[in-house]
């Protein structure tokens, strides 16, 4: 049975702050920019938060494909900005998206990559015949301290993606996970902003599991990088996707359509989903798709995709990750501290 | 400790999903919803309909004073939107800072609308925001 992406979604808060703007208020200077490749980041509205932007992407994702929501088992939302502590997220875009009661739905937690995990649960449950269509969401309004290396990147966004076994767009061919216990970035219960371990994020943690989880379902699917017209991995910069890329032995022009970090930032539980979105609009039937996400604590999932005929079909159904990044209204530091509740009245 | 929860609870489709009715007999739409029309009366038939969330801005206005529970969003735009299937309701515009004007199209969007506090729950449910449609699709009309 082929199973795999019937439809997908996405949406990037309108607001933008440029990363000269938050390095003149910190005097940090140029060399921040350069140095993580990333130029402006997306902001939330005042109103918005990881549940509002998960049910956008939701709405996005059963529009682009004209699905019936009644058709909806499963909602699975990852997020690590999910806004009660105890209540789900994942009821309140059930009851906003979808027509129908008759689903089950949890929120999923495992920073960057909980929404590549909330994906492999709803496989699981179509590809066991347990259910008709899963709806996996990847969605955050992250976090970064005033003046911290994080607020350059901590981003907002979501992405969606309808997983079934009929009309199947993206077929997953196979999926690999590589996980240990690594205390890279952490934020515990009542803390207002997560702490991280410098440069410990780097090796020991992205690159280590990123490695792990590609090779192991490369060595598994019995591929090499080539066989891959595409790839996409965890964006937490513009230049650790770059680099892990080159160490796994894929080329600049195989990331470049999925790597979109360079102008919204880092959408953490969203942040490979939305490359993926991104190279879903452009990518053609026959062509393969690889994807590996990354969540700090630690564990990565790899993904091999193959995209079929419905993808042309679907394509035009709903804005696309460019029209989303298009459509930006940009605000100076002031405002960005009032969007994100910096500011204490 | 959270009174709201209740009466917030018993409007959750209308707020989340524009939900209301639609009388078969004239083809009036209804929002919020009506249990009788008022022009076909006892010879109405009424069914349930969730509203497709287009519409277009009839008049607007910017608030910069506004009650407590709204001050941190000020400043902000409100409007009468005529739903495309001919409601009009009152709505907050949001994503678009300065360029509100009579005759926009907007589509539902989903927001928080007020918490209650830092411990009780958060509200959400509709605005507006102006609409924009896939780049591809615009290509493909012309």
């Amino acid at each position: 049975m082929v199973s795999g992406i019937v439809s997908y979604g996405v949406y990037i808060p309108r607001f933008r702050i440029r990363l000269d703007e938050i390095a003149r208020v910190w005097g940090n200077g140029e060399e921040i920019t350069e140095g993580l490749r990333v130029f402006e980041k997306s902001v939330p509205d005042l109103d918005e938060d990881t549940v509002t932007i998960a049910v956008e992407a939701a709405r996005n994702a059963l529009q682009r494909a004209r699905i019936d929501p009644k058709r909806i088992g499963a909602i699975y939302a990852g997020s690590e900005s999910h806004p009660y502590a105890v209540k789900p997220t994942a009821t309140i875009v059930g009851q906003a998206a979808c027509t129908s009661s008759s689903f089950t739905a949890a929120d999923f937690e495992f920073a960057c990559k909980a929404g590549t995990a909330a994906l492999q649960a709803c496989l699981g449950l179509v590809s066991s015949n347990l259910i008709d269509l899963g709806l996996a969401i990847g969605a955050d309004v992250s976090q970064g301290a005033p003046g911290d290396m994080l607020e350059y990147t901590a981003a907002a966004g979501g992405a969606a993606y309808v997983i079934g076994s009929r009309d199947v767009a993206a077929e997953i061919e196979g999926t690999y996970s590589f996980t240990s216990d690594t205390p890279d970035f952490w934020r515990r219960e009542g803390m207002p902003y997560p702490e991280h371990g410098g440069r410990f994020t780097g090796e020991p943690a992205y690159f280590k599991h990123v490695a792990g989880a590609a090779r192991g379902l490369l060595e598994r699917m019995k591929r090499v990088p080539d066989d891959y017209d595409y790839a996409v991995f965890h964006q937490p910069n513009g230049k650790f996707p770059l680099r892990v890329a080159k160490m796994l032995g894929f080329s600049k022009k195989q990331i470049e359509p999925g790597l979109i970090v360079p102008l919204i930032g880092n959408t953490y539980s969203a942040s490979c989903l939305i490359g993926l979105a991104a190279t879903l609009d452009i990518a053609k039937p026959g062509e393969r798709i690889f994807v590996t996400s990354f969540g700090s604590g630690a564990g990565s999932d790899a993904f091999s995709i193959s995209v079929k005929d419905e993808i042309d079909s679907i394509r035009c159904g709903a804005l696309s990750v460019r029209d989303c990044i298009g459509d930006a209204e940009y605000i100076d530091y002031a405002m960005y501290a009032k969007h994100k509740g910096k500011l204490r009245i | 400790m959270t009174n709201q929860a209740p009466r917030f609870w018993r409007s959750i489709p209308q707020r989340y999903n524009l939900s209301g009715t639609h009388c078969t007999c004239c083809n009036e739409y209804f929002f919020p919803p009506r249990n009788l029309c008022p022009n076909c009366r006892r010879g109405a038939h009424m069914e349930d309909y969730t509203f497709k969330g287009t519409g277009t801005v009839i008049t607007n206005t910017t608030i910069y004073n506004a009650t407590e529970d709204f001050e941190r969003l000020t400043p902000y735009n409100l409007a009468i939107i005529q739903l495309d299937e001919g409601p009009k309701i009152t709505g907050q515009i949001v994503s678009s800072s300065a360029n509100v004007k009579i005759g926009m199209r907007v589509k539902a969007v989903f927001r928080i609308l007020g918490k209650e506090g830092d411990k009780g729950i958060i509200y959400y449910g509709t605005k507006f925001a102006p609409l924009i449609e896939p780049s591809c699709s615009e290509k493909s009309r012309r």
